[in-house]
């Protein structure tokens, strides 16, 4: 396999990777296991589930996004394709 | 003039004169620097650009009021309207940087060397963005007319001449450095009433954490569980529960993400700046500085909705009535909002008091009559619009309230006119009607078109079509069954051919309008809905702003299935789509 597929498998791993945290955060802890979370309160009185859909899944977002550019970063410079 | 109508015009006007000033030193003197402000933004200030872009009169004005009166439901607007960025993060901006053009259909006319491609995405673009202007124009005259008490379109006018200083002279140059300039003043203006109000009720300054505190009050009891008990005992629906069906919630949360990612205004904004690794980290910046105003929203919603309860309830939640809000007694925000048609109470039984309760509330008064609702119009929009005045806070505070609904919205409507001119003098006059054009002339165009989209934006604010509220499905399942499929598969699916993606968009287009417009009338025209705009009629519980996410999958089916059976795309665009995933060489694809 060239290095540009290589480089494009890891790529496309790092993106399912944070889109399966992406996914979990909002559609799984906000909306599909809402009422289960919400069986337990965190920072005082926040239902889990509750603060995953109008708090928690937000700082996820950030978070991911960040990380996803970090990795990225370091993948362009170990495939030898980063710019300047 | 009042003490406050004062301070509203030294708010307002003092960020009047930074936007015109901003205006004057950033003139674009290139096509380069009027459609991607010579692609020099940095990161960081290009994440606070998209965020102002991104945060309109409804995230400003409109979203706090609707988390107040729908509680858990609403947060598929929260997560929603952040969650796209990842996708746009991950999927399109740097990709698109890489390739180097200066707008949305010129990519997808490239990669699918088609120019019908090209002509659908800007019949999109357009329609999705100039729906979305009308909501800012509309913002722009409520903060007008309740703030400073001039007619709803000399604010209007006023408006459009800021924007027309700074877009016309700058374009994407002056759009990005007022727009920064902008978000500051939105995000000041949210964060310090939010910060006074979660200290009022919590003694927590951290509105993110005081939603989730013991109420200050001496009651003992957590603000959420506060809100729970008082809204189910004044007979409305709980706060922290869910009350409309899963699978709705989950395909409008999809679609609003995925519209998100596919809305053209946005995504420009990552065209700016100077490295595809700065397309990543910028995308991540911009939700940042969206996160502080979208965490805050939640607190600002429940606070003032339980603000709003207590001032005319007075706390007593019983069948007494006796210690409501008097009617002769109203405090003066109440009486101003109710001037603007934003509130309207009628004292059915004659007390001379307000109840304000909910449909399946069952006391009885002194003779057991059940008492009814009176308050019969609180409009969403007052949850921040008045909150600061409920709430009883210095003045200074109200007028900035005023100046940023207004930043919102003009910097929102800046960025969508600047997307419209663009599709119109690139795409279609130097894309399709006059190729030879020079870069002068292109410019002159752009500046043209600028001030035309400006014309017609102000028009539709005078002259609201009736259906001006039912639109935003519209523009978000445009991006999201049309935009977002096709520049995803551009990038991701070398296969994708022609036929495959113009196929892919017509399906995933038709299929949203038309869902659309069978329960909301056809072009929304009242009277032709094929079936009454109600859960029980749609397909599966999906309602048709839910549906942009449906009509993206069928975009995805179609293309895939057709290019599969179809010739592969020529070598050129295979070259092409190699090239735009490596990052290498993103400097030279444009001259600054």
């Amino acid at each position: 396999m060239s290095d540009a597929q290589k480089y494009w498998q890891a790529n496309i791993r790092l993106v399912i990777g944070c889109l399966i945290v992406w996914f979990a955060v909002s559609f799984g802890a906000g909306i599909l296991f809402v009422h289960q979370l919400n069986t337990i309160t965190i920072l005082g009185g926040y239902p889990l589930g509750f603060w995953f859909a109008q708090q928690g899944s937000i700082y996820t977002f950030v978070a991911l996004i960040f990380f996803y550019a970090w990795r990225m970063n370091s993948l362009d410079r170990k495939f030898n394709v980063h710019e300047d | 003039m009042t003490n406050l109508q004062m301070w509203t015009y030294a708010v307002v006007g003092a960020t009047f004169a930074l936007y015109i000033f901003i205006a004057i030193k950033a003139r674009a003197s290139t096509t380069g620097e009027f459609y991607v402000a010579g692609k020099g933004v940095h990161p960081v200030l290009n994440g606070m650009a998209t965020g102002a872009d991104w945060m309109s009169a409804a995230s400003f004005i409109s979203m706090a009021g609707l988390i107040a009166f729908k509680g858990y439901d609403a947060s598929v607007y929260l997560m929603g309207w952040t969650g796209g960025y990842c996708l746009l993060a991950m999927l399109l901006a740097p990709y698109l940087r890489k390739y180097g053009k200066f707008t949305v259909p010129e990519f997808i006319g490239d990669r699918f060397y088609s120019q019908t491609a090209r002509v659908v995405a800007v019949i999109c673009l357009i329609v999705a963005s100039l729906t979305y202007v009308i909501g800012q124009m509309k913002g722009i005259g409520v903060a007008f007319s309740r703030f400073l008490e001039i007619p709803f379109n000399y604010g209007l006018f006023l408006g459009m001449g800021i924007v027309f200083i700074y877009a016309v002279l700058g374009g994407m140059k002056g759009v990005t450095y007022t727009q920064i300039a902008q978000y500051c003043v939105l995000i000041f203006a949210y964060t310090v009433p939010a910060i006074f109000i979660s200290l009022q009720l919590t003694g927590v300054a951290l509105p993110q954490l005081g939603l989730g505190s013991m109420m200050s009050d001496g009651s003992g009891m957590f603000l959420l569980d506060k809100m729970d008990k008082t809204l189910t005992d004044l007979g409305f629906a709980a706060y922290t529960t869910q009350k409309g069906s899963t699978l709705n919630m989950f395909l409008l949360t999809m679609s609003l993400m995925i519209g998100t990612a596919g809305l053209p205004h946005v995504i420009t904004r990552f065209f700016t700046v100077p490295k595809v690794r700065d397309a990543r980290s910028s995308a991540g910046w911009a939700l940042v500085f969206i996160a502080i105003l979208y965490t805050t929203a939640p607190s600002v919603g429940a606070m003032a909705r339980l603000n709003l309860i207590n001032t005319i309830q007075a706390d007593s939640i019983a069948p007494d009535t006796t210690h409501n809000l008097k009617i002769d007694e109203l405090p003066a925000w109440f009486t101003n909002w109710e001037k603007t048609g934003l509130l309207k109470y009628e004292d059915k039984n004659g007390d001379g008091r307000i109840q304000y309760v909910g449909k399946n509330y069952t006391g009885t008064d002194a003779s057991g009559k059940v008492i009814e609702n009176e308050m019969i119009k609180v409009d969403r929009d007052i949850m921040v619009l008045a909150n600061p005045e409920i709430a009883q806070l210095p003045n200074w505070v109200i007028a900035l309230v005023a100046a940023g609904g207004i930043a919102a919205a003009l910097s929102t409507a800046a960025g969508l006119l600047l997307a419209i001119s663009s599709a119109i003098s690139h795409d279609i006059v130097k894309g399709i009607i006059a190729k030879n054009i020079d870069d002068k002339t292109e410019l002159m165009a752009g500046r043209i078109a600028m001030a035309g989209a400006i014309g017609v934006a102000g028009y539709l604010g005078l002259h609201p079509p009736g259906f001006a509220a039912q639109v935003v499905a519209l523009a978000f399942g445009l991006a999201a069954s049309s935009i977002f499929p096709a520049l995803m598969m551009g990038i991701f699916a070398k296969r994708v051919n022609n036929t495959g993606a113009v196929c892919g968009m017509l399906a995933g287009l038709g299929t949203t309008l038309v869902y659309i417009f069978w329960f909301k009338g056809w072009l929304f025209i009242p009277g032709t809905a094929m079936a009454a705009d109600n859960a029980s009629n749609w397909l599966l519980g999906i309602s048709p702003g839910s549906f942009g996410a449906v009509g993206a999958m069928i975009n995805f089916a179609v293309a895939l299935s057709i290019s599969s059976v179809t010739a592969p795309p020529p070598e050129h665009i295979q070259h092409l789509v190699e090239d735009i995933r490596v990052p290498m060489g993103a400097g030279g694809a444009v001259d600054h």
